[in-house]
């Protein structure tokens, strides 16, 4: 089939999600509490925001896997043809991959894959 | 070839021919799509009931428990009976919650587990859309999934939640790393992104025999990476039960809840079917060069059966890794990836180029 599957599967995730969840708040009791829509955090109520800055090294992270990322997609096309290209591609791909690697060295060296 | 009698393209053109005869081709295409929609429905209660209960299985033998035993035989409807039960529960929605991303989140994350589907092939001809980019469309979409675990972090209004949709963002976006590259080194061999021809370029072996040594070190980093990728033990950062209770599903009850609970099992069963697809040869059956009566045999084996066998035989490892394994610290997770697996697979990678150009493989 064609890329109308692709609506198709939504479709189906959308009926199955959805339609499960509607059954259950159709079937299921419910009962309404003051106490029972609170966070719930060990017992004792929430102190302070909820929604707060978090750890910088998660950012750093994503930066890095940004540049790794947007790498890799640079690949697939290139090792589609590596086969058929011969010992150019590879010559091509040990310069791209060395200059990549001088990033992670730099990030290493910087401290940026330590957690903090 | 024996193989030809268990070809499911010429019973699906068949059908397809059959219809065609009888009605416009608008009906046709939806009598057709409701079919493979009713199986893509099928195929996500048929796993979620034989993970849930297979994973109850395995590790109650790992532990040397009995398991399950006291719905219906051996247990079989317990899935059934936990299903039951969690329709029944109200599901709640915290206050000062977002609502539609808290709502919305489980839908997603069950759509994106629902869309890999569409290129991987359950048998031979047995596939939903065999589109040519195969391998990047699975890896596109996968990426998608994590949006809806921080989503539904962050729209809990919980800290639990945000702390631990942000470690589960921050470790699969990292672990992507290393299945794509080891994808790549099956594509570099292959030289195609179409998942059956990868499929039919193991007809004479499967990668993991022919690829020598590069190609086992990419599938184990594989199978590490995409352990980590389905938030599984040992790297179950996101929902360390000791630390953040749920994590990111902390504040989801009943049916919410158990969308989440599917997917990762669905996830589990996708990685692993990508896993046997890309290294141990999909739907191909298992041969040895030469045994001629044994090839044949093998051959009359249904090609959905081995698809399966090698997907649950690759499940059932990571089941094992639970059991096995104590579950890493967050700085220990990330190291593992940035300053093992993601160099290892680099230089991984170039080995196989060399390979593949140089023709080192059978």
């Amino acid at each position: 089939m064609g890329p109308g599957s692709l609506i198709l599967l939504i479709i189906c995730g959308v009926a199955f999600a959805g339609g499960g969840i509607l059954l259950s708040q159709l079937i299921a009791r419910s009962s309404t509490n003051s106490q029972k829509g609170q966070p719930y955090e060990c017992g004792v109520p929430t102190e302070g925001n909820t929604w707060i800055q978090f750890n910088v090294g998660y950012y750093l992270f994503a930066l890095i896997f940004l540049i790794f990322d947007v790498e890799l997609v640079f690949m697939y096309p290139w090792a589609v043809a590596a086969k058929a290209t011969g010992m150019f591609a590879l010559i091509e791909i040990i310069i791209f991959m060395f200059i990549l690697f001088l990033g992670l060295l730099y990030a290493w060296k910087k401290g940026a894959l330590k957690w903090m | 070839m024996l193989l030809k009698i268990f070809d499911f393209s010429t019973i699906t053109a068949a059908f397809h021919l059959w219809l065609s005869g009888k009605m416009s081709s608008v009906l046709v295409m939806l009598i057709e799509m409701t079919i493979a929609g009713m199986c893509a429905l099928g195929l996500f209660v048929f796993l979620g009931l034989v993970l849930v209960y297979m994973e109850r299985k395995v590790s109650a033998v790992m532990q040397i428990r009995i398991g399950p035993n006291r719905v219906g035989p051996w247990g079989t409807i317990q899935a059934v009976a936990d299903t039951v039960k969690l329709l029944l529960k109200e599901g709640l929605t915290p206050d000062g919650a977002d609502k539609f991303l808290f709502n919305f989140a489980p839908i997603l994350v069950i759509i994106v587990s629902m869309l890999i589907l569409a290129p991987i092939g359950f048998g031979k001809g047995l596939v939903i859309w065999d589109l040519n980019i195969g391998v990047l469309y699975i890896s596109a979409v996968s990426s998608i999934g994590v949006i809806g675990i921080l989503m539904a972090g962050w729209a809990s209004n919980n800290k639990y939640s945000l702390i631990g949709a942000m470690r589960s963002g921050a470790q699969i976006v990292s672990y992507e790393l290393s299945v794509g590259l080891s994808l790549i080194s099956v594509v570099i061999l292959t030289g195609s992104l179409q998942m059956s021809d990868i499929v039919n370029s193991q007809a004479n072996g499967w990668w993991i025999f022919k690829g020598h040594i590069p190609i086992i070190i990419s599938f184990i980093i594989f199978v590490i990476a995409s352990t980590a990728e389905t938030n599984r033990a040992p790297f179950d950062m996101a929902e360390a039960e000791s630390e953040l209770t749920g994590g990111f599903h902390t504040e989801y009850a009943g049916m919410k809840f158990a969308m989440f609970f599917l997917a990762e099992y669905i996830n589990i069963f996708i990685v692993c079917a990508i896993g046997a697809t890309l290294f141990l040869g999909g739907w191909m059956p298992f041969h040895i060069g030469g045994l001629t009566a044994f090839n044949d045999i093998m051959d009359y084996i249904p090609s959905p059966f081995w698809f399966f066998g090698k997907t649950f035989f690759l499940i059932f490892v990571i089941m094992w890794f639970r059991w096995t394994f104590p579950r890493l610290r967050v700085d220990q997770l990330l190291t593992l990836e940035w300053k093992y697996l993601l160099p290892i697979s680099m230089v991984n990678t170039l080995l196989v180029t060399l390979m593949a150009i140089m023709g080192w493989y059978f």
